[in-house]
């Protein structure tokens, strides 16, 4: 089995320093110093690869073989963002295929999801391109994967502002709440949609609210919809119960429900106290824990 | 010190799914079930001993000795499945030697000057450094290499710092709005303001035009949740939460921000049955928001006593500071050194950096002139305390300011 990193996959892997083609290159070695900390243990391949990358950085080499290097350094760690943006300045000069590059990028998301530079990378890429066709369905995709991914989510918020593709998104946003109500990403994603469209009118607030308590009812523990539900009325008026009620409740949750939370609702109760002058709850020399 | 724990009567406090069972509950259940192991077991060690006062043996433990062997076998050389962190050669330095400094470990003079000299390498010559000899620099590794060098606090270690070039790379990270990008043709997002004022102000090259825009462009990161997000639009976040908070402070700009609210979100990230910090809403428990989470409450304390708040109070943070360390210390230590995420998961570097930073906070508070330790466990499991604006040691922040300040304005 040999460790090709081609993406061809022709044959085993020929070290650069081995290559006819790159005869003409000197490999530039890292230059640790002479007490290297933090030292890693490369293998071969890798100290191969990022010797002749060094070289054509420092030649400032634009051409095929420098954008194919890069693609073998990228592979063998993603998270190198000097190897992208270097990659990117070669796609640039030599007009490279930028539908090419997506279907590339999109492989290299699926295998890393979280990573920045990939995402960052394909984000250029969508800009280059200036068509957002694919999006969508992409990060759709990874989202299938992981509901949560953060970095997909970004991708999706920008394409859908830079692109103005708001229309869909709440279907979207619905259907992942119906299959996970405690998804808070997407519940996020409604907040971003309606902020950005209709905003938080008198009746959205009211279709929201609703939408919301639905949720609310199926499931009452699940903060994302409690948070979210507090995010539409948040400039409204809020309830009509008043503070000496919040009070009451803020010292039975510290003491009983929400103990981990003592700290924070003794705090609130003490808080809404000096601000009505009722000494409901202890001082804080008193309620340190005994 | 009273060792009572919370751990060990918490059975109520687990995750009820209202019998609607989704990918987040059975994800969420299935963590309390390996953490109940832990806990279960701890309880069972006290209970064997003297009920009302345990056995020093039996107490949660911080296992000093080989965390700082891990430590130390790391900053000299790592294993070839480091190839990924290749481009993040200088956050390596500093979550060893933030990790160390918190132990109170001493280096030595030669590890000092060698840091520094390979420091010194990542170091651009256009400003700024980078995640490795060679490459391009980045505001990341920038902010990594400025906390390594001021830990190492040496005059020999402060000069590897170029200031001209450093004001410099950070004015051309800046976008037309005050944001700024990690690196050049690379993404902006709320980590850059944070980097960049927070060298910028240790190394004293601040000013105005740096930051201008750069305090209204973050609140626009403030969620309806109350917490963060990485960009305008984007879900609250622990991390990302940590460095708008920390940035506002930096720029002196936190009446910007809706600190009740962010107020609320935090305490609410502190999970009931874990006693650790998730990063966000009905997301799991993960040690290294014990830092990323938890360091924000001497910031938010800060904040709130700016307006002479008199309802704080003089000896804890606004979070439970003993259930956050018992996760640590019973749930987060790696058996051969080093601290992780959660139970199962493998150790790193930056998991024990955020893990020990965490423990660090929720050891020590302190408001204005006042001080209170609270340990749970072995005295001897007392860290040093960290600055929580730019997460190095109190004593490192001191030392580097008043040496900076004395340079002239670049």
């Amino acid at each position: 089995m040999s460790d090709s990193g081609s993406d061809c996959g022709d044959g085993p892997w020929v070290a650069y320093r081995e290559r006819e083609e790159w005869k003409d290159v000197s490999p530039v070695p890292q230059d640790d110093g002479p007490h290297p900390i933090v030292q890693i243990a490369y293998s071969e391949k890798f100290r191969d690869v990022y010797d002749y990358f060094r070289a054509i950085v420092a030649k400032k080499e634009i051409s095929d073989r420098a954008l194919d290097l890069t693609k073998d350094a990228a592979e063998l760690n993603a998270a190198n963002y000097t190897v992208w943006h270097y990659r990117r300045t070669i796609m640039k000069e030599l007009k490279k295929d930028l539908k090419e590059e997506l279907r590339y990028i999109t492989q290299v998301i699926t295998e890393h999801p979280k990573n920045y530079q990939v995402w960052h990378h394909r984000r250029v890429i969508v800009e280059w391109l200036g068509d957002p066709k694919e999006e969508l369905e992409f990060t759709a995709k990874i989202l299938r994967g992981d509901a949560k991914n953060y970095h997909a989510w970004q991708h999706r918020q920008w394409v859908i502002r830079e692109f103005n593709l708001w229309d869909n998104e709440l279907d979207y946003v619905n259907k992942l709440l119906v299959d996970d109500l405690r998804n808070n990403s997407a519940w996020n994603q409604r907040y971003f949609v309606i902020n950005n469209t209709t905003g938080f009118n008198d009746d959205v607030v009211d279709r929201e609210v609703s939408y919301t308590q639905d949720f609310i009812k199926k499931a009452p523990n699940n903060e994302s919809a409690w948070n979210y539900l507090k995010g539409v009325l948040l400039d409204r008026e809020l309830s009509t119960i008043n503070d000496l009620m919040t009070n009451f409740m803020c010292t039975s949750l510290a003491d009983e429900f929400d103990t981990i939370r003592s700290e924070y609702w003794n705090y609130v109760s003490r808080v809404l106290s000096n601000k009505y002058g009722q000494s409901t709850t202890p001082t804080t020399e008193q309620t340190v824990v005994s | 010190m009273d060792q009572s724990f919370r751990c060990i009567s918490i059975d109520s406090e687990k995750f009820n799914d209202n019998s609607i069972t989704t990918n987040t509950s059975e994800e969420q259940s299935s963590v309390e079930e390996s953490i109940s192991q832990f806990y279960k077991n701890f309880k069972s060690r006290i209970s064997s001993k003297e009920e009302i006062e345990p056995a020093a043996n039996s107490l949660p433990k911080l296992n000093r000795d080989l965390h700082l062997s891990y430590l130390k076998k790391g900053l000299r050389s790592l294993s070839e499945s480091y190839e990924c962190l290749d481009a993040s050669r200088p956050w390596l330095c500093y979550w060893i030697v933030h990790s160390l400094e918190l132990l109170d470990y001493p280096l030595s003079d030669d590890v000092i000057a060698q840091v520094a000299v390979f420091l010194s390498k990542c170091q651009c010559d256009t400003g700024g450094f980078a995640g490795g000899p060679g490459q391009s620099a980045h505001l990341a590794p920038t902010y990594a290499a400025i906390n390594a060098l001021c830990i190492l606090g040496t005059e020999e270690a402060y000069k590897v710092i170029n200031r001209n070039t450093l004001k410099s790379f950070l004015m051309k990270m800046r976008t037309a709005e005050g944001a700024f990008k990690m690196h050049e043709g690379g993404e902006v997002d709320i980590r850059g303001a944070y980097c960049a004022a927070s060298v910028a102000k240790l190394t004293n090259i601040i000013t105005e035009e740096m930051f201008d825009g750069t305090p209204e462009w973050i609140v626009r990161c403030q969620t309806y949740e109350g917490g963060f997000g990485g960009c305008p639009g984007m879900e609250a976040h622990g991390g990302y939460s940590f460095c708008g908070l920390a940035a506002l402070t930096l720029l002196g700009h936190t009446k910007l921000c809706d600190i009740d609210r962010v107020l609320r979100w935090t305490a609410n990230r502190q999970m009931r049955y874990e006693g650790g910090f998730q990063g966000r809403t009905n997301k799991l428990v993960d040690g290294c928001y014990s830092f990323w989470q938890g360091g924000a409450f001497p910031l938010m304390h800060m904040i709130l006593s700016l307006s002479e708040n008199k309802s704080l109070s003089a000896e804890n943070w606004l979070c439970h500071q003993k259930a956050l360390q018992e996760y640590i210390l019973i749930c987060c230590q790696h058996p051969g050194g080093g601290l992780i995420d959660k139970p199962g998961k493998n150790r790193d570097f930056y998991h024990t950096c955020y893990c020990l930073s965490g423990l660090s906070v929720a050891q020590h508070f302190a408001g204005g002139k006042l001080g209170h330790l609270t340990v749970v466990g072995h005295e001897e499991n007392q860290l040093r305390p960290t600055h929580p604006v730019f997460n190095i040691c109190v004593e490192a922040v001191v030392h580097s300011s008043l040496y900076f300040s004395k340079l002239p304005k670049v």
